[in-house]
């Protein structure tokens, strides 16, 4: 129980470093980008080239973090700055093709195969959690990771000026005209943290799933529920969320099918397990249709 | 993207002076026997499975050149087409070739889900089809057709081979972990009917969604099951994934498996799959003439390791090869084609190799044990296993 307390909360950690980024851009931009996973899977990949050239995993985290800044910045500056006051389809067709164009540089980059990536060779032990059971020194890394970066996010936009613009931009976009605020730079800064956030996910993630072509999908859709159900421009609620989301998942991923063969019934809750965090979904929509900490419907 | 090449100007001089022999022969028959047999070659040649596409490929135009680019007394066309392992698109690459470019023998393919696709085409009109690597039980078991033969294996069959091999050692318990779609199914029951033969028993199967890699919640529930070994089906980067962080959970109970568990994966699985055992129908260290010879030619022609997918593909032509051989190259004798086909025992670099009444292959899966980036044989796990063909009537 308790390794799966475990992975759930490092699986709930490295979701939210990918959500936080979706929810602020939606919050403060107005912006759907479903290359938000795109940006997820540059930075596995980046981490996959930078081990693989330096032999180094921890200088992919610089990188990946400088370098996501600067990519966010340049497409904020390029594109999605011209897009704000679009139409969503307009968005979508926009940053669905980021999704290809994404994909393509992938495949010209690294080729289609399946590539690991080492785990560094200091944090290349495991600790025993259970009898029986061992959980690698790198995982509990990646934990510790996520929750600095969690603490600096929260002391950003809670603590600073800047995070009280963007929250205020967040919950009323109007406001930050009104008051005279430069749109623009709070705009620039947004999609740059938010970027460099999925980008230092994807180097955090590419040792614990590998690397592989489209592996940012599947991340952009449970990190659409868990903004969902944090609430849409809540980075607080974002975090607990994405904690709940991990937990629901690798609980019911790892006890549901277990049901299966006790009748009907069992037979039913281990068909629906692997869904939970959908139906999960579903329960806090009917329940609060703005999220659990969302303020704007 | 393809792999043909444009012709080159010997080919053209080559090509021309065929024709112009061609067409010095009057009577119609010699004509008719010299027209070039076209094989549709459906497979992968991007994606994924690009490397298993292209090695498939290669050895088969290495059979035809060894036999002198003739199969039967006719020469061969290979009409390539890329199926980019995309089963939404199967049916229709399928009657591409089959009907545009009207070919006479369709080699494909390697995703089981593009194969359903092509079975669908194929079961209707009746092409002579060899499946080089898709190893979907259906294709000889409850949809199998008198057209239809595969070289290469199926799901059933390694698995099974590892079962039958812990059962023999009195493994009473064990718990099977892969992922939940079809050949992690299939791969599984040939598992369990294995150890079931011998008396063991799998208490419990975990699986997770196909390709997701999130092996964790997975790997904490093994401690917790009373299993003396954990078997499993993974292939590709999925299997790297698990057999890395099964070592790093430190779990007592071996791992074992069918052979894509270790297939082409060793170099990048390392130090944590050493020792794994597996099961499958090649590895290496076979120590034959056959292989060798195998080998080192597909080596010359290719600057690659040969692997598996390399010897189902030369299978595929071999057994095609057969068959027209015992009909001269006359392929309206469907009767007599089939027939030598399905009688055909020949020498695979995996060694000796016939055909079930399914019209499966029928070989050896080999224990293998994963030593120093090599899956060394190191006995038979089961001699001339066949699939059981459930449900087939031919």
């Amino acid at each position: 129980m308790l390794a799966q307390l475990l992975n759930g909360l490092q699986y709930g950690l490295l979701l939210f470093l990918v959500a936080s980024g979706l929810t602020l851009v939606f919050g403060v931009m107005g912006i759907i980008n479903l290359a938000h996973g795109s940006l997820f899977m540059i930075g596995a990949y980046a981490a996959f080239l930078v081990a693989k050239a330096t032999g180094s995993l921890w200088l992919a985290l610089p990188v990946g973090l400088v370098g996501g800044a600067a990519l966010g910045a340049a497409l904020e500056w390029t594109l999605f700055r011209h897009f704000a006051k679009r139409e969503h389809l307009d968005q979508v067709m926009l940053t669905f093709a980021l999704i290809l164009l994404a994909e393509e540089l992938r495949w010209l980059v690294a080729g289609n195969d399946f590539h690991s990536v080492p785990v560094p060779a200091f944090l290349d032990f495991s600790v025993p959690v259970t009898a029986g059971f061992s959980y690698s020194a790198y995982r509990f890394a990646v934990i510790g990771i996520c929750l600095v970066l969690a603490l600096a996010m929260f002391l950003w936009i809670e603590r600073t000026r800047m995070g009280a613009t963007i929250r205020a931009a967040a919950e009323s976009p109007e406001v930050v005209d009104i008051l005279g605020l430069d749109a623009r730079r709070i705009h620039l800064t947004v999609f740059a943290a938010g970027t460099a956030l999925a980008v230092v996910a994807g180097v955090l993630a590419a040792p614990l799933t590998s690397v592989y072509p489209g592996m940012g999908d599947s991340l952009l859709i449970i990190s659409f529920v868990v903004v969902v159900i944090g609430g849409l421009g809540s980075i607080s609620g974002a975090f607990w969320s994405a904690l709940l989301i991990g937990l629901v998942d690798t609980l019911g991923k790892a006890y549901g099918p277990a049901f299966q063969g006790s009748g009907t019934s069992g037979t039913l809750i281990a068909a629906l397990s692997g869904s939970s965090v959908y139906l999960l979904m579903i329960a806090v929509l009917l329940w609060r249709p703005t999220g659990l900490f969302g303020q704007r419907a | 993207m393809t792999i043909d090449r444009p012709m080159s100007r010997r080919g053209l001089v080559k090509g021309g002076l065929a024709l112009g022999a061609a067409a010095t022969l009057p009577t119609t028959f010699a004509i008719a026997q010299a027209r070039p047999i076209k094989v549709g070659l459906m497979l992968p040649y991007s994606g994924t499975f690009a490397k298993l596409g292209e090695n498939i490929a290669f050895a088969v135009e290495m059979l035809i050149a060894e036999k002198g680019g003739k199969l039967g007394g006719r020469p061969i066309e290979l009409v390539k087409l890329d199926d980019e392992s995309k089963p939404e698109n199967g049916p229709q690459n399928a009657e591409r070739l089959v009907k545009r470019d009207a070919v006479d023998v369709l080699i494909g393919t390697v995703h089981s889900g593009v194969q359903m696709g092509i079975h669908k085409v194929v079961r209707e009109t009746g092409t002579l089809t060899i499946v080089p690597n898709a190893g979907a039980n259906a294709v000889t078991r409850e949809l199998c057709a008198k057209n239809v033969f595969r070289t290469s294996f199926s799901n059933w069959q390694p698995a099974h081979g590892m079962g039958l091999a812990l059962g023999k050692r009195g493994v009473k318990k064990a718990a099977w972990v892969t992922w939940d779609y079809a050949a992690g199914k299939e791969s599984g029951e040939g598992f369990r009917e294995g150890l079931e033969k011998h008396g063991g028993k799998v208490v419990q199967t975990l699986t997770l969604k196909f390709p997701e890699t999130n092996f964790q919640p997975l790997l904490a529930q093994i401690p917790g099951l009373d299993v003396e070994v954990v078997g499993s089906f993974f292939a590709g980067g999925g299997a790297v994934q698990f057999v890395k962080e099964y070592k790093a959970a430190g779990l007592k109970v071996p791992l074992c498996g069918s052979g894509f568990l270790t297939e082409g994966t060793l170099q990048a699985q390392g130090e944590a799959a050493e020792g794994i055992e597996t099961a499958l129908h090649y590895g290496d260290g076979i120590d034959s003439v056959k292989n060798t010879a195998f080998r080192d030619a597909f080596k010359a022609k290719t600057q690659r390791e040969a692997d598996v997918y390399a010897v189902q593909g030369y299978d595929a032509a071999q057994l095609l090869a057969i068959g027209l051989e015992a009909v001269k190259g006359n392929l309206e004798d469907e009767a007599g084609l089939y027939k030598a086909m399905r009688a055909a025992k020949f020498d695979s670099p995996r060694g000796p190799v016939s055909m079930s009444p399914s019209q499966e292959v029928v070989h050896n899966i080999y224990l293998r044990r994963a030593e120093k980036g090599l899956n060394k044989v190191v006995g038979i796990a089961a001699e001339a296993l066949a699939d059981p063909g459930t449900g087939c009537k031919l």
